[in-house]
């Protein structure tokens, strides 16, 4: 039986992997950094992690390589990546891919580190529950997973196409649920626009940590669910219907359906 | 030489086409003559010889030969007669104007007798023109006319004296008068020729006058549009052909220079958009680079402060690491979202605060240049919907131009602040414009003071063409291209789907003229009068729900100012009036942020007294 260690953090930058340990260990985490893919999957040989940190733009093997490779080993281990802003489409492709589960634009302060990672490791925990739970048929889902017809950028958010080319946004039912419950919502305005894998509201949950909702779709917003805004407990109660965020005019529906999953 | 082709073209089939007309005329017209000259001339001839031969009979009837020859040889010593002869039955020449040939038998298979004897029975009467023949003695000779007038038998013939014909003979004998057409054949040459020399006068003067009026109505204008051409794919395009007519080539010449201002207009944005490409990679190269450093300090930097509580020595520098660091992460996002040209990220802030930020991050720098930094704040300016973070960058740009322009000496900042009212007429600028089947009527191919201009097509009958529109609410102001004033029977439509964009029944209420109408998604139909000149313009749902309140900032200098000439293109990329010093881009993006915002930014400048850049923002929901 392997160790179980929580955090695999990859970044071919010392810097960064040194103070996402020293956060992290203040935080009572065991964590072990890598400074390449090789590294880390040297790593997973020898130990099991709760959850993997990695960086997309890396020297050697990539990100992106790194995700194939635990999908070829047969690792579950959830991942999340780290990306600088400029690099922001990349970030959108991790979650069209097996294994990532969200991303941190960089340069990110300790909270909202942590605030990842701790959403990151109950999400994982949900998503193994759930396969443990369908494996053994006993028990439901801990989770409502996305209606059919919705595309969901990776476990945070869905988009649902409605007619006349106008698309319905939303949060996903296993975000709200590893962000343990909403207190509030931060959400933008009519007409201001909006940028696939770029926040789009902010939600903040019981215990003060602030979420970034990462927007499933680019477009202009045409109209806010007000009662969103003013009731944020009907989102966790109905996430995929009266729940809903905004209604946005899409800019390219097809390019960034692409990354979505249905 | 382009004479050399069209024009020469032109006048040699100008001159064909007279060649053929005039060659046909002259056929016609001298085959005509010739006839006419003929015939009267043949009339002439049957009646002399009808005259002689009414003349010889009486000599006949008296049996006087002598007579007979002597009138017949004086008669034909005549020059306008060549030979008279007159033969019996037989074919034998009883007199003649020549005497040697009397005594000749002339054989009956010759052309004269032919006429009577050729078809076996020899005829008893020849008519008019069966008497006559023309023909030549010899290649050399003139034309001759010949008439042979049958002598017939008659009562007084048989009844005379000498007895000598018995009543049972009809044809006595013949009179053969040839008379030469030379005078005919002078006259007819006469006219050939006279018809030939108006025809070549005829030809020399069209194709004078086609090659000059060739060369001043078509030469010269394709010259010179060849010539505006040949400068402009040299790469001058601010040549323009001079437009003095209003013929085809006049319109050409026009739609040329219309095409080369458009050349000009799309190679300026290209180069800028090009520019903004290059900014647009920068940036990212920048953001990339930047971010791992920049995540080193904010995470460090963060943990150390989670970690400082207790601490208040190291806890407010602490805050000042983490929230400049913040701001540097959110200066890269703006700039990137300026390559991306996204829009911003708005809460609702106070302008006065923002402010205030602006000027504590300069504070150093302004102290250090001798700048004294005077606030009039108006307490009472109501929240705008801001990104601060933008909206702080953008009076960051302003103090530290400001400074800049002020230099070495030292001088003044003023910055105030108040809240006033503004109508949407010349502050809102249509940025969406659709027809009824949602086609989007804003062209970004065409500016109208550096904003995307509506388009829209025009139908009077057959003719079209585009029509731009100042995108600016309340201007109604049309550019037209090739095209008369707008004026009733115009029909305006969209490019794309040839939807037509006129308000059916409805008429403006200033002037009466007809008026055109288009939606701005979610916030209703604009509508507009079509005469040129009338300023008409109504947009019901912003007149109605517009809140004129906005709020002004003034951030004024008493720097060096700046000079007119660089006014227009001041907010432009890359337009620096700082030489080396500067990036060009501080205004660019100042004004990026502010028209992101839908606000307005204006600068009153004049050199050596200083200068006021005067920013409006919509106080907004």
């Amino acid at each position: 039986m392997k160790q179980l260690r929580d955090i695999l953090v990859i970044d071919d930058e010392p810097t960064i992997t040194q103070v996402v340990v020293k956060v992290c260990s203040a935080e009572g985490m065991t964590v072990t950094a890598a400074n390449d893919v090789t590294e880390a999957l040297e790593c997973l040989e020898k130990c099991n992690f709760r959850l993997a940190l990695c960086d997309i733009m890396m020297h050697g093997l990539d990100g992106f390589q790194f995700l194939e490779e635990l999908d070829e080993r047969g690792i579950h281990t959830p991942v999340v990546m780290m990306t600088g802003y400029s690099t922001m489409e990349n970030a959108v492709k991790s979650l069209a891919s097996t294994g990532a589960v969200d991303y941190i634009p960089k340069p990110f302060t300790a909270d909202e580190l942590l605030t990842v990672i701790n959403r990151s490791l109950r999400c994982g925990k949900l998503l193994e529950d759930a396969e443990s739970a369908s494996l053994q048929r006993v028990g439901s889902l801990s989770y409502v997973p996305c209606p059919a017809k919705y595309y969901g950028l990776g476990y945070v958010s869905w988009v649902l196409m409605e007619d006349e080319g106008i698309a319905r946004i939303g949060v996903s039912d296993l975000f709200l649920k590893a962000a343990q419950g909403i207190k509030e919502f931060e959400l933008s305005l009519p007409g201001e626009s909006l940028v696939q894998g770029v926040p789009c509201a902010v939600a903040t949950s019981p215990d003060g940590s602030e979420h970034e909702i990462m927007c499933p779709m680019g477009g202009e917003i045409l109209e806010v669910n007000e009662q969103a805004q003013s009731n944020p407990s009907l989102v966790e109660k109905d996430p995929y219907f009266r729940g809903w965020l905004y209604r946005i005019l899409p800019s390219n529906p097809a390019a960034d359906l692409r990354w979505l999953s249905s | 030489m382009l004479n050399s082709k069209i024009g020469l073209k032109l006048t040699f089939g100008v001159v064909l086409t007279v060649l053929i007309a005039i060659g046909i005329f002259a056929y016609f017209n001298i085959q005509s003559e010739n006839k006419s000259l003929l015939m009267e001339v043949e009339r002439h001839a049957n009646q002399f010889s009808e005259h002689l031969k009414a003349d010889m009979g009486y000599d006949m009837l008296h049996q006087d030969r002598k007579r007979i020859r002597e009138g017949i040889q004086r008669i034909g010593e005549q020059d306008s007669v060549d030979r008279i002869q007159v033969f019996n039955k037989q074919g034998e020449i009883v007199y003649s104007s020549d005497p040697t040939e009397v005594g000749d038998v002339v054989d009956m298979n010759a052309d004269i007798c032919e006429r009577c004897h050729g078809e076996g029975v020899p005829l008893s009467s020849l008519e008019g023109q069966e008497r006559m023949r023309i023909f030549r003695t010899d290649e050399d000779s003139p034309r001759m006319l010949g008439i042979i007038n049958p002598v017939y038998n008659e009562a007084s013939c048989w009844t005379a004296d000498c007895h000598a014909h018995p009543p049972s003979q009809t044809v006595l004998g013949m009179l053969d008068v040839t008379l030469p057409l030379t005078e005919v054949d002078r006259n007819i040459r006469r006219s050939q020729m006279a018809i030939v020399v108006l025809a070549i006068s005829v030809i020399l003067i069209l194709s004078l006058i086609v090659s000059l009026l060739v060369r001043w109505w078509i030469d010269r204008p394709v010259q010179e549009l060849l010539k505006a051409t040949k400068h402009v794919s040299g790469g001058n395009l601010a040549y323009r052909v001079e437009v003095t007519r209003h013929d085809e080539l006049g319109l050409l010449a026009k739609s040329f220079n219309n095409m080369t201002e458009n050349l000009a207009q799309a190679r300026l944005q290209l180069f800028q958009s090009d520019k903004l490409a290059s900014l647009g990679r920068l940036a990212a190269g920048v953001a990339h680079e930047i971010n791992n450093p920049l995540t080193a300090v904010l995470t460090n930097s963060s943990y150390l402060l989670k970690r400082s509580q207790g601490q208040p020595e190291v806890i407010d520098d602490l805050k000042i690491i983490v929230s400049e660091t913040i701001r540097c992460r959110e200066i890269v996002k703006s700039l990137l979202d300026f390559a991306r040209q996204t829009t911003p990220k708005k809460r609702k802030a106070n302008v006065n605060e923002i402010i205030h930020r602006a000027a504590t991050v300069l504070e150093n720098q302004l102290s250090i240049g001798n700048v004294d930094l005077i606030m009039d704040l108006d307490d009472s300016l109501p929240r705008v919907t801001v990104d601060a973070n933008q909206i702080q960058q953008v009076f960051i740009n302003l103090i530290a131009n400001a400074s800049d322009a002020i230099g070495a000496s030292g001088g003044t900042i003023n910055i105030t602040s108040k809240s006033i009212n503004l109508s949407a007429k010349g502050v809102l600028q249509i940025k969406r414009a659709l027809c009824r089947k949602r086609h989007d009527l804003v062209d970004r191919k065409v500016q109208i003071d550096g904003k995307p201009a509506i388009s829209m097509r025009y139908r009077k009958k057959k003719d079209t063409g585009l029509i731009h529109l100042n995108p600016m609410y309340g201007s109604n102001e049309h550019r037209l291209n090739d095209m008369p004033a707008i004026e009733t029977g115009v029909e305006l439509q969209c490019p794309d789907c040839s939807t037509s964009l006129m308000a059916e029944g409805e008429l403006c209420p200033k002037c009466e003229a007809p008026i055109y109408a288009f939606e701005v998604p979610l916030k209703g139909l604009v509508q507009g009068c079509l005469r040129d000149g009338c300023g008409w313009h109504r947009w019901e749902q912003v007149d109605s729900g517009w809140n004129d309140e906005y709020v002004e900032v003034r951030v004024t200098d008493d720097g060096s100012g700046i000079p007119k000439s660089q006014l227009p293109k001041l907010f432009e990329p890359f337009a620096t009036t700082k030489g080396q010093k500067g990036t060009g881009l501080g205004l660019a993006v100042t004004w990026g942020i502010v028209d992101n915002h839908n606000g307005t930014i204006t600068v009153e400048s004049e050199v050596g007294v200083g200068s006021s850049f005067i920013i409006r923002i919509p106080v907004g929901s």
